[in-house]
């Protein structure tokens, strides 16, 4: 960590969004994390992505757990509503705050710590039921707070810092989320901004449980020789299926493509995907073919990244709850209490 | 691009923008940081070293460094720099015995006509390395138009006498009251060397109808200033016109104000915003009541009996020819007199060079000036030397001081039997500032203050004494709150590819999204392919390869406020910061290898 403040200067040409805002008005204090920690990356992917998509801070809720994952909510969007909550117990939390009010952006923020042990299960049902939400997992495979442990996402005969191999097998958190049914599943590498940023809003976009896998370099404890989370090794296997760019609102899309490789995904809102296939037998939109692609690749030892997986006709739980429009904490007595005429109708057709 | 060459002093010497601007290369940060720390006569040393005369400079620079100042960019005002100086010379102990001590003769005698800031550079540099220096002045002190022409409200004499006497003091022989009338006859004196710091001595004339009629009351200003120096001249009538826009007709109009001018007025040819004069220097006289009006050309004194009752002026605008050029076009209004008592005429300076003939090997160019070449300051006569105003024209005392360092290094290797054209690089002294894992020797918490203004004399009490100094410094309270708003351009963010395993952590701390790593590219096309845009063009992009994934760090220097923090959030010592002290090598700098590299 540093010392000192990041000062408040910023760029005079620094390039402004929609509100007037920018991308240094979507920071938070200053990352207590190590230097060089892949983590303050994706914080400063997040900020890129809400700067790009002109969030108003107050419109989003950061949610996280525990660990050193949990702990980067605080270094963005310090405008915004945030709950750090218990070990693991973050897809809890944030389901809550959903079904209380639909309105706000979820950005669910965890480590393979937090949900890939403790709160595996927690993990599991917030995907399965479909929250509106974007999870990211930022992923490097130790326990960074304890010093440098396995975690359940570390790759069976990977070495630890010390040497020792791991004996026990990996939990691939976009396979799972893939096989519970996740509506919009990632991947991608902290070292890869330009990945990433576009995968980040797309999720945030995306109407229903969005997962986004970041594996995330921890320099402190697990970037040498012999890791499969460190910085060279991730380059080196690095398979990307797609390049993804994010278009929003009505604009055309003007990005020069050469023809016949791209491929645009239209969203609920509206917002378009326009993807670029660099795997040209890949398709986003087949669940079971991208489960074994992954497993094919894995067992080679590649990382592959990219969006894998994308339904845009996808529900939320609101909608198998069939809840009101109306965010419910917004729900006055008189909308919940219909008055003794209601009621007497109601009794007279159960009569 | 191709990598940055950081072993070239220039490179990083660039990014110290002050540093860059000032023509002696005063090391500003540097002598700042000493400020903060309250070594005030350790700062004043390292300004009477680079620049001569830190107290007198502190209240009178033209100060090139404060818009170059990188803070004016990265928020609105610079550092105040130039009242900074005055800080160190304010408030330092006796630094007498760090002055050089006069040295023992090396039997060569070097003549210095001037008394001037000029030619008091040249023998500062040159008496400590055993020269025998003589200074000839018309005035019976030395100082030259420091002494004569800045009123003693902006500069005092103790000021003057301290900063001239370290120097008088070095064993140097000051001749005054003696106007050298002949080059020929100083020639045949046998000096080894000659250098002419005689200054830019002559007001411009404004030969308009009236002038010779009315001669009582129109005064040439520098030779007016001059004489109320001296106490020749101590009243002026009630309403006074100064005609100019620049320093000279600033420093007449206030001194006008302070001898029974009630209504002073500047009256300039060009627009408020084209004047000469420095900004701080219009501001001044504005709040002593000073209106100036612009876009008037003055046409003709009139009077009456010999005595002057006015000028008349016609009233120009602004247009501008395909070229840009500015055209002074009348508007066809009415020509207005504006009535007054005194005219004082500040138009300009002009060299004259009566005294120095023809035929003695120095040769005159077409406006009649000396050809003096602007690396060496030396004459077409291997003999003769220039410096100052007497070289190229009226320029300011910052350049004076430079031009005296360059020809005293160029008699002093002429003398040494050298090639006075090989000029030899900057000394730079490079260290680390790391002294534990995020903490340096320099403060990089950047202050967000905005610039202080500097106190000023109450102006009711300003105005009745003509010697009572307007300006009062700042005080070390404030001085060190001004001094905190220096980014430390001078620790210099310097990258090793090989230690970089492109964490991106420097990129996302960057408070002015300063770092790139991308792609290599044309310098045109990278310039636009960084975080932010790399807009300012004299500012240097700062290029290192040698990455793993082939791509390149690119550093734009433009905004960079030297927090550090790249270096703080670097995992690997990648970045780290490193102070470049880089002196400019005067005569007597013991070692002058040409061919030495910086790093």
């Amino acid at each position: 960590m540093t010392y000192i403040a990041k000062p408040k200067f910023h760029h005079p040409g620094l390039p402004k969004n929609e509100l007037g805002f920018t991308h240094r008005d979507y920071e938070g204090k200053v990352s207590t994390l190590c230097a060089g920690c892949g983590h303050d990356s994706i914080t400063a992917s997040i900020i890129e992505a809400c700067f790009e998509l002109s969030i108003e801070p107050h419109r989003v809720a950061k949610i996280s757990g525990i660990g050193c994952s949990s702990k980067t909510p605080d270094y963005f969007l310090g405008n915004s509503h945030g709950f750090n909550s218990v070990h693991g117990r973050m897809p809890s939390v944030l389901t809550g705050a959903n079904l209380a009010n639909r309105d706000l952006i979820y950005l669910g923020v965890s480590g393979d710590g937090d949900s890939a042990s403790i709160g595996f299960g927690q993990f599991a049902h917030a995907i399965r039921r479909g929250v509106n939400m974007a999870y990211i997992v930022e992923n490097n495979g130790v326990y960074g707070l304890t010093k440098g442990q396995f975690s359940a996402t570390a790759d069976r005969g990977s070495k630890s810092k010390r040497g020792v191999t791991n004996t026990d097998n990996a939990i691939d958190l976009v396979a799972i989320a893939l096989q519970l049914g996740a509506s919009f599943v990632a991947r991608s590498f902290s070292g890869d901004k330009t990945q990433l940023v576009p995968l980040i809003e797309a999720a945030i976009t995306h109407k229903g449980a969005s997962f986004i896998d970041v594996i995330s370099p921890c320099v402190a404890f697990n970037n040498h020789t012999g890791s499969t989370k460190s910085f060279d090794y991730v380059r080196e296997h690095n398979d990307a299926v797609n390049r993804l760019d994010v278009i929003t609102g009505r604009a055309p899309i003007t990005v020069d493509y050469a023809p016949g490789t791209v491929q645009v995904v239209e969203q609920h809102d509206g917002t378009r995907l326009a993807l670029r296939k660099l795997d040209a037998d890949y398709d986003v939109h087949d669940r079971l073919a991208a489960m074994a692609f992954l497993q094919k690749h894995a067992a080679k030892g590649q990382v592959v990244t990219g969006l894998l997986y994308v339904d845009p006709e996808a529900d939320d739980l609101h909608t198998h709850l069939n809840t009101v429009e109306q965010p419910l904490n917004t729900l006055e007595a008189k909308d919940l209490c219909p008055g003794s005429a209601a009621l007497e109708k109601f009794n007279a057709s159960l009569r | 691009m191709k990598p940055t060459d950081i072993a070239a002093p220039d490179y990083f010497h660039k990014v110290v923008d002050c540093q860059w601007a000032c023509p002696a290369h005063t090391p500003v940060p540097e002598y700042i940081r000493l400020i903060a720390e309250g070594r005030y006569s350790d700062a004043y040393m390292i300004n009477w070293k680079s620049n001569v005369f830190p107290g007198i400079l502190g209240r009178t620079c033209d100060r090139p460094c404060e818009p170059a100042c990188r803070r004016g960019r990265v928020e609105k005002d610079p550092v105040a720099i130039c009242r900074l100086k005055r800080v160190a010379a304010d408030y330092k102990d006796d630094v007498s015995h760090r002055m050089p001590k006069p040295a023992p003769k090396n039997g060569k005698r070097v003549a210095l006509v001037g008394g001037g800031p000029a030619s008091l550079a040249v023998a500062r540099d040159l008496a400590p390395i055993g020269y025998h220096c003589v200074v000839f002045d018309q005035d019976p002190q030395a100082g030259g138009m420091m002494r004569t022409q800045i009123p003693k409200f902006r500069l005092p004499n103790a000021v003057i006498d301290e900063e001239c006497n370290y120097i008088l003091n070095l064993g140097i022989e000051f001749v005054g009251g003696t106007r050298i009338d002949s080059m020929k006859k100083l020639l045949s004196e046998n000096f080894d060397a000659i250098f002419v710091g005689s200054g830019a001595p002559r007001g411009r004339e404004l030969e308009i109808p009236g002038r010779k009629e009315a001669a009582k009351n129109i005064h040439i200003g520098i030779d007016w200033l001059s004489s109320v120096s001296f106490g020749h001249i101590s009243q002026i009538g009630k309403r006074v016109i100064v005609l100019g826009g620049g320093n000279t007709a600033m420093d007449c109009c206030r001194t006008a104000r302070r001898l029974g001018g009630e209504s002073v007025k500047v009256i300039v040819r060009s627009g408020f915003e084209e004047m000469k004069a420095s900004p701080w220097e219009k501001e001044d006289a504005l709040h002593e009541d000073i209106p100036i009006l612009n876009f008037m050309v003055p046409k003709a004194f009139t009077h009456d009996n010999g005595k002057l009752t006015g000028v008349t002026f016609e009233k120009v605008k602004a247009e501008y020819d395909a070229k840009g050029r500015r055209n002074l076009v009348p508007t066809g209004e009415a020509d207005e007199t504006v009535p007054c008592d005194d005219v004082l005429v500040a138009v300009g300076q002009e060299n004259a060079f009566p005294w120095i003939e023809r035929d003695n090997g120095i040769e005159f160019d077409k406006w009649d000036m000396p050809k003096v070449d602007p690396k060496t300051m030396a004459s077409s006569n291997p003999k003769v030397f220039f410096g100052g105003d007497a070289a190229f024209g009226p320029k300011n005392i910052i350049w004076a001081v430079a031009h005296g360092h360059d020809a005293a290094l160029s008699i002093h290797k002429m003398l040494s039997g050298e090639d006075i054209k090989e000029r030899p690089l900057p000394e730079v002294t490079i260290s680390s500032q790391k002294m534990g894992i995020h903490e340096w020797s320099y403060d990089n918490d950047i202050s967000g203050d905005k610039r202080f203004r500097v106190p000023h004399r109450e102006k009711v009490i300003a105005l009745k004494d003509i010697k009572a100094e307007v300006e009062l410094g700042f005080d070390p309270k404030l001085g060190f709150a001004e001094a905190q708003r220096c980014l430390n351009c001078d620790v210099q963010t310097v990258f090793a590819s090989q230690l970089c395993i492109e964490c991106d952590a420097c990129v996302d701390i960057c408070p002015m999204d300063c770092i790139t790593f991308t792609e290599n590219g044309e310098e045109a096309d990278l310039r636009t392919r960084l975080q932010a845009p790399a807009k300012n063009l004299t500012q240097d992009l700062y290029v290192q390869d040698g990455l793993k994934t082939g791509r390149v760090m690119v550093k734009d220097e433009d905004v960079c406020l030297h927090c550090g923090l790249c270096a703080e959030r670097c995992p690997t010592g990648a970045w780290d910061m490193q102070k470049y002290l880089i002196d400019m090598t005067n005569a007597g700098t013991p070692c002058q290898q040409p061919a030495r590299s910086a790093a």
